[in-house]
Order: C-alpha cells, then sequence, then structure tokens
C-alpha cells in the first residue's frame, strides 16, 4: 500500500481498542464500501419505482445463474457467472410480469412464485456440487467479506483483491449508468406513460435497470452474500428518500450513507463482540445493521418525514395555538372591562397544563405581547393589535359560516375556533369582502378593525 | 336504447378513412378501434376524426373508456384491432406533435422532484438521450409555470403543492413540449375554481394559436361552455359533431342512460367459453 507512514500514523490516531491491519481490515472496509455504493445507486430507483422487493428477488434468483455458470467453468471469477446471472435476473423479472399479466396474480405473489423457485433450485444445484468444487453454499448465503483480501490479481504490478477490482468495475459501470441517463431514469421512474409517449421507454429503462442490478448482485454476493445485498440495494437509498427531496441529492446521500455504513459495520464487527469478551464477527452482517441503524436515525431526525422534527413542530404548533388564545382572551377581557386575569386563573379557563402555560408566557413576555401587573396578567400595545387581529378572525369566520356556509349559530364558533389561528391578512380580507364587511358577528358581538 | 355491437350510424364512419389519405390536415383520426382487457373489451369499434384548431370536449360515463382510448390512440396499450392517425401519419411518426397530460393520480406527487423538474421533463424528447438539462431549459420551464400562474412555486418539491398547483404542474410540462394535438386525461378533475378558470384560458390559449385539445371531461354542465366539439363515448361512439348540435339532450341520454348490458354478456359468455376450452 502506499504511504506507509501515513497509514501507520492514522493507525496509532484511531483510538479503536482492537487490533487493526491496514492490508487486511484497510481492503474489508474498501470492498465492503465499494458493494454497498454500487449497490446503492441502483437502489433509489428501486426505492423510488417502489420495486425494493423486485431487487429483493432478483438477489435471490440469481442464485441458480451462478450456480449453473460455476458448475459449467468450474471458476469463480469466470464472466460466465455474470451472463448466467444477467440471464436469470431478466428471466426473474420477465416471469414476474408474465405471471402478474395472464395468472392475474397480483405482484408481490407472483414475485414470491418466481424468486422462492429459483432461489430453491440454485440452492439445490450448489450443495449437490458444494462436494465436488469450491463453493461454499454458507459463503453464497452470508458472504465471506474477511477472506476476500486474501484472493488477489496483480493489477499494475501490485497484488489488490480480485473482489475490489470486481465491484470497482460494476461501480464505476453503475455511476456511469447512473450519470449518464439521470434524466431519462428520473423520467421513466417518475411518469412512465409520459416517458413511452416521448419515445423513452419505460420498459427498455426497466429492463436496463434490471441487468445492472443482476450484475451488482453477483458482484457483491461474494463478499456480503445474497441475502445482506438486499440490505445494501435499499437501506441507504430509503434512508436518504427521508432526508431530502431533490433525486440528485437523495442519490448523493445514500451513496454516502453506503460508505459510512461499510466503514462503521466493519469496526463495529470488530469492537462490539470484543466488549462482550467474544472474537469478532461477522463484517456483511454489521454492515447491514450500520445500515439499519442509519436508516433508524434518517427516520427519527429527518427534516421532511422525520418523527422527532414532526413532534417538535406539532409541540411548537401547540404552543403557539396556547399563545393565540392567551392573547385573544385577554383581549376579550380588555373588551369587556373585566379586571386581568391572573395566569393561573387563566390557566384553568384554556385547559392548559402548568408547563406549556409557563412556555407561553415566557414567549409572550419575551416578544412583548404580555406584561406583569403584580400577578395579573395584562396585554401591551403589540399584544393587543395580535389579540384584536385573531378577535377579528374569529367574528369574520364566524359571520361567514353562517352567511354563507349556512352554518347554525350554535356550531360554528368551535370551527371559528380552530380557523382563526391559520387566518392571515389576506384570508380576513377576503372574508370581510364575502360578508359584506359586517360589523357585527351573528352573535352581535362587534368585529374589531383591522389593527 | 341497446345498441347492436356492430357499427351504426354514419357517425362512426371517420372523413379521413372514407376519403384514404385526404386527411393530412386531421389531427387526430381513429377508425374501428377496439381495445380489451383480457378479451373484455374497453372500447369497442370507435371511430372519429377530431377537427383541426378546436377544442374538442370527450365525454362519458365512468368506465365509458374514455382514458383508454386515449392510451390506445399513443400505443400505450395495444389494441385488439382498429387504425389511428396523427396528422395523416402513424403515432409513432408524428409523436412530436402531440402532447400527453395524464392524469393527476397516475403519478405519485411524493417522488423528489420540484415543480420546476416536471416541467423540463416535457423538454427530454428535445434534449435528447443522455444530455443532462440545461440553463435555457430551465428557463423555457420557468416561463411555462409562470404562463399557468405559479411562476413563483417553480422550486417547491411537488407534493408541497396544492391539487390545483399539481395539475398546473402537469399543464406546464405539456406547454413546453410545444406539441399541436394536445391529449388530456381529466384535467379539472378535483381543481379549485381558480385553476379550473386557468385551465380554460390556456385551452382558449392554445386553440388561438391553431391547436387542437382533445380533453376528457366530466362536468357536464360546462361542456358548452368550454368546448367547439364533442365527442360522446359510452365503448362506442354515441355521437360526436360540434357541440351545439350534437350535445342534446337526447344524445346524452344514450350516453349515460343505459350499460349496454348485452354487449356486456356476450363478451361474459365468450370469455366463459374460451376459458373452458
Amino acid at each position: 500500500m502506499t504511504g506507509e507512514p501515513l497509514v501507520a500514523w492514522i493507525g496509532q490516531m484511531l483510538p479503536l481498542g482492537f487490533s487493526w491491519s491496514w492490508g487486511l481490515d484497510g481492503w474489508i472496509v474498501v470492498i465492503g464500501s465499494l458493494a454497498a455504493v454500487a449497490s446503492s445507486l441502483l437502489g433509489n430507483f428501486l426505492v423510488l419505482r417502489k420495486m425494493s422487493m423486485l431487487g429483493d428477488a432478483i438477489t435471490h434468483a440469481v442464485l441458480p445463474g451462478i450456480a449453473v455458470a460455476f458448475l459449467l467453468t468450474q471458476t469463480r471469477s469466470s464472466p460466465a457467472m455474470f451472463v448466467g446471472a444477467v440471464i436469470v435476473g431478466l428471466l426473474t423479472a420477465v416471469f414476474t410480469e408474465w405471471i402478474r399479466g395472464a395468472g392475474g396474480v397480483d405482484e408481490g405473489a407472483s414475485m414470491g412464485v418466481v424468486f422462492t423457485s429459483l432461489f430453491a433450485l440454485g440452492l439445490v444445484i450448489l450443495v449437490q456440487t458444494a462436494d465436488a468444487v469450491d463453493l461454499d453454499p454458507n459463503c453464497v448465503l452470508y458472504g465471506s467479506i474477511e477472506l476476500t483480501p486474501l484472493d488477489t490479481v496483480s493489477v499494475g504490478g501490485r497484488d489488490v483483491p480480485r473482489a475490489a477490482v470486481v465491484l470497482a468495475v460494476v461501480t464505476v459501470v453503475n455511476a456511469l449508468f447512473v450519470l449518464l441517463f439521470f434524466k431519462e431514469l428520473r423520467l421513466t421512474s417518475f411518469d412512465p406513460a409520459l416517458a413511452t409517449t416521448m419515445g423513452f421507454s419505460s420498459k427498455w429503462m426497466h429492463y436496463g435497470l434490471m441487468i445492472l442490478v443482476s450484475v451488482t448482485a453477483v458482484a457483491c454476493f461474494e463478499s456480503v452474500g445474497s441475502i445482506l445485498v438486499v440490505a445494501m440495494f435499499i437501506v441507504p437509498a430509503a434512508a436518504a428518500y427521508m432526508l431530502t427531496d431533490r433525486l440528485g441529492v437523495m442519490i448523493a446521500i445514500s451513496v454516502a450513507l453506503a460508505i459510512v455504513s461499510a466503514v462503521l459495520g466493519h469496526v463495529l464487527a470488530l469492537s462490539v463482540p470484543a466488549w462482550m469478551g467474544y472474537r469478532s464477527t461477522t463484517t456483511s452482517g454489521m454492515i447491514a445493521v450500520a445500515a439499519g441503524g442509519l436508516f433508524f436515525a434518517a427516520a427519527t431526525l429527518g427534516p421532511r418525514h422525520g418523527v422527532l422534527v414532526k413532534l417538535v413542530r406539532r409541540q411548537l404548533l401547540s404552543l403557539r395555538i396556547l399563545c393565540d388564545d392567551i392573547v385573544a382572551s385577554l383581549f376579550r377581557g380588555e373588551e369587556l372591562e373585566q379586571p386581568p386575569p391572573t395566569a393561573t386563573w387563566l390557566a384553568g379557563e384554556l385547559f392548559a397544563s402548568n408547563w406549556s402555560m409557563k412556555t407561553a408566557l415566557a414567549m409572550l413576555r419575551r416578544r412583548g405581547e404580555v406584561a406583569d401587573q403584580d400577578d395579573r396578567l395584562q396585554l401591551t400595545h403589540v399584544g393587543r393589535e395580535r389579540g384584536q387581529r385573531l378577535v377579528r378572525s374569529h367574528r369574520l369566520w364566524e359571520q361567514y359560516l353562517v352567511d354563507r356556509a349556512g352554518s347554525g349559530a350554535e356550531r360554528i364558533h368551535d370551527q371559528a375556533e380552530r380557523f382563526e389561528h391559520f387566518t392571515d391578512r389576506n384570508l380576513r380580507d377576503e372574508l370581510a369582502k364575502e360578508t359584506d364587511t359586517p360589523v357585527e358577528d351573528p352573535h352581535g358581538r362587534p368585529i374589531p378593525d383591522e389593527s | 336504447m341497446l345498441n347492436p355491437p356492430e357499427r351504426n350510424d354514419d357517425a362512426n364512419l371517420p372523413t379521413a378513412a372514407r376519403d384514404d389519405g385526404t386527411g393530412a390536415e386531421v389531427p387526430l383520426s381513429v377508425y374501428d378501434l377496439t381495445v380489451a382487457y383480457h378479451r373484455k373489451p374497453v372500447i369497442w369499434d370507435v371511430g372519429f376524426d377530431l377537427p383541426a384548431g378546436q377544442l374538442i370536449g370527450i365525454v362519458g360515463p365512468n368506465g365509458a373508456g374514455k382514458s383508454t382510448l386515449l392510451k390506445a390512440v399513443m400505443d400505450l396499450i395495444p389494441r385488439a384491432s382498429g387504425r389511428v392517425r396523427v396528422f395523416g401519419d402513424t403515432y409513432r411518426e408524428n409523436r412530436h406533435r402531440v402532447g400527453y397530460v395524464p392524469q393527476r393520480e397516475s403519478v405519485d406527487w411524493q417522488f423528489p422532484v420540484s415543480a420546476l423538474d416536471v416541467v423540463a421533463m416535457g423538454l427530454y424528447d428535445q434534449i435528447g438521450w443522455c444530455r443532462p438539462v440545461r440553463k435555457k431549459h430551465r428557463e423555457q420551464a420557468r416561463d411555462a409555470l409562470g404562463r399557468v400562474g405559479i411562476g413563483d412555486l417553480a422550486d417547491r418539491q411537488i407534493s408541497q403543492l396544492s391539487g390545483g398547483q399539481q395539475q398546473r404542474t402537469f399543464l406546464a410540462r405539456a406547454l413546453v413540449q410545444d406539441a399541436d394535438l394536445y391529449l388530456m386525461d381529466e384535467p379539472f378533475a378535483a381543481v379549485d375554481a381558480a385553476t379550473e378558470r386557468a385551465i380554460v384560458e390556456i385551452l382558449r390559449d392554445l386553440k388561438e394559436r391553431g391547436k387542437t385539445a382533445a380533453v376528457i371531461h366530466h362536468d357536464l354542465q360546462t361542456v358548452p361552455e368550454y368546448f367547439d366539439h364533442v365527442v360522446l363515448l359510452n365503448m362506442r361512439v354515441v355521437a360526436q359533431g360540434p357541440v351545439s348540435q350534437t350535445f342534446t339532450q337526447d344524445n346524452l341520454q344514450k350516453t349515460y342512460g343505459g350499460r349496454l348490458t348485452l354487449l356486456d354478456e356476450v363478451t361474459e359468455a365468450m370469455r366463459r367459453r374460451e376459458s373452458s376450452l
């Protein structure tokens, strides 16, 4: 490897707490990253086309292709294996379509039929031949990424793991495919009918994608196994989907997550069992676990669909509504010339919890909308304007609901109470226009002017 | 009320088909078109010529085969029989001159693209394979969004648009295609009043520029106001012609009045017979 001093320095700096050999672990991380990147590049489109299950089906179904090619050629590196896998991969896609069309079965069921049959066939062939040849069914299913650095080929006079070379080629091919056909992939994934009318056949894009998924599955299966490769196709892309609403950004994020999950996966595989007093565990499994963890983080923290963000947003909204209610309630009190209320009394009136009342009041005081006079709450000038706007919205809505929507006067209060929080200046003007600029609401209370 | 399955009147005989090739200016000529799903005909023996430079409403009850008709015209679904001529030639030959506005529900609006991205898709054909969308294309798309009145929403992700705004995005995409014949699948479905007005405005503008638009439409009330010509469809063409003559109570009764139950029965019997063989 190049830059031995640098590597040694990094090795010293990383407080990993376990032995790390760059010649071995370095390559494992590189191979894991390449496999994850090659897969997730295509995975974006599997996710967006809602074809994740077809990706799953193909990665399993290529097994008989690999097995037969292996039987015929007796080697693991032969291009025959890729050819065999591509043929079976395409057959999976075609059979799935065909069974769905001819049998009237839904896609999930027809996929289930095709890929389990093919996968089982592959297993039977493999087990039959496993004694005779050097291909271990366990390796095919779970991969043996730890052993890949040992099987090297010479590239430019240097020994490089064969898996790294194969995966690098596949990664470049997939990256070129996504770059060159970015526009076509976007169109056929979003609106296949329009794409077809424009001469970008969505059928051919579909099969092109399936060919590359098959090739990638074969390239990866040796390292991570035919089961875990599914995680590499789908999980980083699905996580990226939660984090952005732009396709280009989604692909970039999925690649970054793929690399992070590969590195993290190997580090975890080395460190986690050591903490518990075991020897290291399988890296490919840990890569999938790490990817799953990243997905969970994205699902929780994502800005668009994230659970946490939604929770915070909901909290903020209900806080804003409580602020509105406090201000409007103080405004109505002033209107009726009642003495200013205490915070406790108002909290009871508005069914607000102690905590949220405190937070809301703190917000209102900071914005200078409510001031304290002894233990009583009073509106400031700014606060009075906000209250006036809210009460105006409320009463205009009541007028509108009775006048234009034909609601009964007894039911309008609750609806107006909800609408007032979402009514801006424009909407108020529209409401006033629609109801012929009323001066009183249906209950006979005055509608204040725009402040 | 019930009509026999064979071709029943002159309305179904398009002039282009009769005059054998003289209808080069006819934007869309359909002759004897039958489409079937699982051997069950969805449209049967449909034939009509669309007049050039007019707004045409395609009207009929649910399940009358209106969407199927448009899709079959554009080779999106296989035809059991029949012939389609677009500006006197096959659809394939003239597809550049046809703009398609699919139903809004036909795509996933959660897809990670902006309104501008969607509109730019209308230019992909012109841009060609493997070439990127350039700045001038984005400018064109932005202009089109301005024309449909949502220029300020160009960078919004499409799920953050209202239904009406989504429909306008689709129309803007068709506008940048700069086609001569537009096929629109229910552009007025579930849109707000402002969008409906905007769409009518766009249609009239298209007509003024000599384009032809065939629009699947559901609201019978507005047919005379929006369209010049109407095709009444219920598995077959019940009537077609200028709105003033064709859009009559009698024809509507025929279109909406009864399903062709005898036709259903005979095809059902055929299906049973053939599947038992």
